[in-house]
C-alpha cells in the first residue's frame, strides 16, 4: 500500500461511517415510522410521532451527506449505483418524500381521513424505505453485472432477486427493532406498555431473519466471507455482532433499555464494519465480470479531492457531532406533548 | 419524445418545484432572527407571538424544502451520471460541504427552533434561530458556487482517465471562488431575503384589510417593509453587477437574454419586447429599446462592443426566445418590487398605510412577485447556459445517463408531477389554514423557560 491508496481507503472508511450513522440515527426512525399503524389510537401515534419528531430530520441528513461524500469521493460509485438502480431510488425518494411531509402535515388537521392518508404516507413510507435500502445493500453484497465502462448492465427486475429481497426484509426488521427500543425509551404508561411488547416480538423477528441471512450468505455469497477466512482475527468482529444481538434481550429482560438501544446500535455498526470489511477494496463487486467491479483506486477522484474533503470533514464532524449531542441532550426524557408538538 | 427531453423536463420541473421552498427559508429565516432579536432587545411579547407564528410557517416550507431537495441530489446521479463522472471530482466536494456545513447546521438546530419553545432559555433559542438561519445562508453558498462552476468554470484541469476524461480539482479556492460565483450569491440571496420579506409583507398586509391581529401585523409589515425595501434596492445593484459579469463572462448568454444578433457597438437595451422568428433568416428584437444602453450597462460606456449571438456557431447559441423572456420577465419583476416597498415605506412613514387600501391590496399579490422573480431568474440562468451543462467543457446531451430509457423517465416524471401537484396543493391549503387561523393569542404569554427574560445558566440549575 502505497501513500496513495491510503487516502482511498481512509474515504471507504469514512463513507461507511457516514451510512453507519445513517442507519444508527435514521434507523430508528424509520423503525417508529414502520410500528406506526400498530396502534390506532390517535393520541399514541402523535406521541410516537414526536418521539422522533425533533430529532428525524437532522438524521435524515446522514443520508444526504453521506451521498453527497459519495459523490466527491468515489463518483463513479455514485454515477453507475445511482443511474443504475433508477426505478429503485426513485421509488426511495417517493418513499422519503411521503414520509417526511406526513410528518410535518399529519397533525396540523383534525379530520379522520386527513390524518389517516398522512399516517398510511408515514408508515408506508418507512416500511419502503427500509426495504428498499436493505434491497440495496443486497445487490452490492451479492454483486450487480457492469460493462467494461462500468455502466450497470442489468435491469430493474434484476435487482430483485432473493438475496436482496432477503436483506431488505432483514433491514426492516432490524429497524423496526431499533425503533421499537427508541420507543420505549420515550413513552410512558399504556403506549410504553404496548411498545415493549412490540419490542420483544419484533427482536425475536430480527433475530430469525439475521439466522438466515447469515446462514444464506455463507452458502451463496461465499465472496461476504472471504476477507474473514484470509484473516481470522476479524472473526473477533463477527463474534462482537453476535454478543451484541445476544444482548439486546438480555438487556430488554433486565429493563435496561438505554442499554437494549446501544448494544441494537453495536449491531449495526458491527453488521456495517463486516459488510464493509469484506467488500474491501471494492465498492461496486461486478458479477460475473469481477474485473469490471468499481474499486477505491478506480473509482475515486484524484488525490488532491480526497485531500481538501479529509479536511472539510475534519473540521465539520466535530463540530457536527458536538450540537448533534447537545441537541440529543436538550430533547432527552420522555416525549411531553406541547403546543408545538406534531 | 426522448431521453434527453424527458430528463430535462423531469430536472426543470423538479428544481423549479424545489426552488419555491429553500428561498422562503432564507428569507424567512432572517425575519424570524429579527422578530426574536427584537423580542430580546424590547421584551415586548408581541414579537414572541409573532416569531412563533413564522416559526410554524417556516417548518411548513422548510419540511417542503428538504423532501424535495433530496430528490435533487439524487437526480444528478439517476438522470445525469455522465455528467456526474465529469464533474464528480469538483461537484461533488460542493455538495459533500454543503450537507457538512449546513444541512446539519439547519436541521439540528430547528429541532430547538421548533421544538425547544419551552425546553431552553430565551437567549438558547435566539442562539439556535441564528444557527438556523446561518445554516440556511451556508447551503446557498455551496450550491451557488457549485453551479457557478457549471458556468464560469475555474480552478480545474481535464485528465484523461482512459476510458474516457474527467475534470479534476486544481485550486479548490478558484474553483470555488469562480468570476461569477460572488455576484450570483448575492443576486440569489437578495431574491432569497425578498421572498420571505415579501410573504411576510403579502400576510401582513391581508391581515390589516381585513383587520384582524392589527398589532401584530402593524409590527410585522414594519419589519417585512424594511427588509423589503433594503433587499430590493440590494437586489438592483446587484443584478447590474451580475449583468456586467455575464457579458465578460457568459458572452453569449448575455446575447440571449437581449435578444442581440449581431454584435453591435452602441447597443440597445430592450425594457419590453419579443423576439420577431417570422422570417428566420433575419430574426431580430421587437420592442421599446433604449439605443447605447446595453452597452453602457454592461462596460459602462454607450459606444463599447455588445458581442452579438453571430460570433457564436448555431450549435453554440441558447434558445433565445426563451432566454429572452425569462430574462426580462425577472428584470420587470425587479425593478416592481422596490416601489411597492418604497411606497409601503412611504405610507408607514406617514402613518397612512392601514387606510391606503390598494396598496395593502397590492402588498397582498406582491408575494407572487419574488417568488416568480426567483424561478424566471434561474431559468434565465440555467436556459441561458445551453446547450452546454458545463459552460465550455460538456453539453447538455452528453452528460446524460447512459443506461436508462425513456419509458422509465417518463414513469418517474409523470409519478413526481403528480406527487408534486399533490405537495403543492397541501401546502397552499396548510398555508391558508395557519393564516385564517392567525397567531395564537396564548403566544402572548410566554412560558416555560422562556417567561423568565435573559435567563443565566447559574439560575438555570436551581
Amino acid at each position: 500500500m502505497n501513500n496513495a491508496s491510503d487516502l482511498n481507503t481512509i474515504w471507504f472508511v469514512l463513507v461507511g461511517v457516514l451510512f453507519t450513522g445513517y442507519a444508527l440515527l435514521d434507523g430508528f426512525d424509520l423503525g417508529v415510522g414502520a410500528l406506526h399503524l400498530f396502534t390506532s389510537k390517535d393520541d399514541e401515534r402523535r406521541v410516537m410521532l414526536n418521539s422522533i419528531g425533533p430529532v428525524w430530520d437532522g438524521n435524515e441528513v446522514w443520508l444526504v451527506t453521506g451521498g453527497g461524500a459519495l459523490f466527491a469521493a468515489f463518483p463513479e460509485v455514485y454515477a453507475t449505483v445511482f443511474s443504475g438502480f433508477y426505478i429503485a431510488f426513485v421509488l426511495l425518494l417517493c418513499a422519503l418524500i411521503f414520509r417526511a411531509v406526513a410528518i410535518e402535515f399529519r397533525s396540523k388537521q383534525p379530520m379522520r381521513w386527513w390524518r389517516q392518508m398522512w399516517d398510511i404516507g408515514f408508515a408506508g413510507g418507512s416500511i419502503v424505505s427500509s426495504l428498499l435500502i436493505g434491497v440495496a445493500m443486497g445487490n452490492i453484497a451479492q454483486g450487480i453485472p457492469l460493462d467494461a465502462h462500468g455502466e450497470f448492465a442489468g435491469t430493474f427486475l434484476g435487482l430483485l432477486r432473493p438475496y436482496p429481497l432477503l436483506m431488505g426484509v432483514t433491514t426492516v426488521a432490524l429497524f423496526m427493532m431499533h425503533g421499537a427500543i427508541y420507543g420505549v425509551m420515550k413513552t410512558e404508561n399504556e403506549l410504553h406498555d404496548k411498545l415493549r411488547r412490540w419490542a420483544m416480538n419484533t427482536i425475536i423477528f430480527f433475530v430469525i431473519c439475521a439466522a438466515v441471512t447469515t446462514m444464506v450468505t455463507l452458502l451463496y455469497v461465499p465472496r461476504m466471507a472471504e476477507q474473514l477466512k484470509e484473516h481470522p482475527w476479524l472473526f473477533s468482529i463477527a463474534l462482537l455482532n453476535m454478543l451484541a444481538i445476544a444482548n439486546i434481550p438480555r438487556e430488554f429482560h433486565h429493563g435496561n433499555d438505554g442499554r437494549a438501544f446501544l448494544s441494537s446500535c453495536a449491531t449495526m455498526a458491527t453488521l456495517m464494519a463486516l459488510f464493509g470489511i469484506n467488500q474491501f477494496p471494492n465498492l461496486v463487486y461486478s458479477s460475473p465480470n469481477p474485473e469490471n467491479s468499481l474499486n477505491i483506486i478506480n473509482a475515486a477522484s484524484s488525490q488532491k479531492t480526497l485531500e481538501i474533503m479529509l479536511i472539510i470533514a475534519g473540521i465539520g464532524v466535530p463540530i457536527v457531532l458536538t450540537y448533534t449531542v447537545c441537541i440529543y441532550w436538550i430533547f432527552r426524557g420522555k416525549v411531553k406533548m406541547t403546543g408545538s408538538s406534531y | 419524445m426522448d431521453v434527453l427531453t424527458l430528463s430535462r423536463i423531469q430536472f426543470g420541473l423538479t428544481i423549479g418545484f424545489h426552488y419555491i421552498y429553500p428561498p422562503l427559508s432564507i428569507g424567512l429565516g432572517v425575519m424570524l432572527v429579527i422578530m426574536e432579536g427584537c423580542w430580546l432587545k424590547t421584551k415586548n411579547d408581541v414579537y414572541h407571538q409573532m416569531a412563533k407564528f413564522w416559526t410554524n410557517v417556516f417548518a411548513l416550507t422548510f419540511a417542503l424544502g428538504v423532501a424535495t431537495g433530496i430528490v435533487m441530489e439524487f437526480e444528478f446521479g439517476t438522470n445525469w451520471a455522465t455528467y456526474s463522472r465529469f464533474v464528480g471530482d469538483i461537484f461533488g466536494s460542493a455538495l459533500a460541504a454543503e450537507g457538512i456545513f449546513a444541512f446539519f447546521l439547519e436541521s439540528g438546530f430547528l429541532a430547538v427552533l421548533l421544538f425547544g419553545w419551552d425546553k431552553v432559555s430565551r437567549k438558547v433559542h435566539f442562539f439556535a434561530t441564528c444557527m438556523v438561519c446561518l445554516g440556511a445562508h451556508f447551503s446557498a453558498v455551496w450550491i451557488v458556487a457549485a453551479n457557478s462552476f457549471m458556468q464560469t468554470p475555474r480552478g480545474y484541469h481535464i485528465v484523461d482517465r482512459g476510458l474516457r476524461s474527467r475534470a479534476e480539482i486544481t485550486d479548490f479556492w478558484a474553483m470555488v471562488m469562480s468570476p461569477s460565483t460572488g455576484d450570483r450569491l448575492f443576486h440569489t440571496l437578495c431574491g432569497a431575503w425578498q421572498a420571505g420579506a415579501f410573504l411576510v409583507i403579502s400576510v401582513s398586509a391581508y391581515y390589516l384589510l381585513k383587520k384582524r391581529h392589527e398589532d401584530f401585523a402593524r409590527r410585522s409589515l414594519q419589519i417585512g417593509l424594511i427588509v423589503a425595501l433594503v433587499a430590493s434596492l440590494l437586489q438592483i445593484v446587484s443584478g447590474d453587477s451580475s449583468a456586467r459579469g455575464v457579458a465578460v463572462n457568459q458572452p453569449a448568454k448575455l446575447a440571449a437574454f437581449e435578444g442581440l444578433y449581431n454584435t453591435t457597438s452602441n447597443a440597445p437595451l430592450t425594457l419590453v419586447g419579443y423576439v420577431d422568428n417570422s422570417n428566420p433568416l433575419q430574426p431580430r428584437v421587437v420592442g421599446l429599446q433604449v439605443p447605447g444602453m446595453l452597452s453602457f450597462l454592461a462596460f459602462h460606456n454607450t459606444r463599447a462592443t455588445v458581442t452579438g449571438l453571430d460570433a457564436f456557431p448555431p450549435q453554440d447559441r441558447p434558445p433565445i426566445q426563451s432566454s429572452f423572456m425569462f430574462f426580462h420577465g425577472m428584470v420587470a419583476i425587479g425593478f416592481a418590487l422596490p416601489c411597492i416597498a418604497i411606497l409601503g415605506c412611504f405610507y408607514g412613514w406617514r402613518k397612512q398605510l392601514a387606510e391606503t387600501r390598494w396598496l395593502l391590496w397590492i402588498m397582498v399579490f406582491s408575494v407572487a412577485g419574488p417568488e416568480l422573480a426567483n424561478q424566471l431568474g434561474w431559468f434565465a440562468a440555467e436556459v441561458g447556459r445551453q446547450p452546454w451543462i458545463v459552460y465550455g467543457l460538456l453539453r447538455t446531451p452528453d452528460g446524460l445517463s447512459k443506461v436508462i430509457e425513456a419509458n422509465t423517465v417518463l414513469g418517474s416524471l409523470i409519478l413526481f408531477t403528480l406527487i408534486y401537484f399533490l405537495l403543492f396543493w397541501v401546502f397552499i391549503y396548510l398555508l391558508n389554514h395557519k393564516i385564517q387561523k392567525g397567531p395564537n393569542p396564548d403566544d402572548l404569554v410566554p412560558h416555560g423557560k422562556l417567561a423568565i427574560p435573559n435567563l443565566t445558566t447559574d439560575e438555570q440549575r436551581i
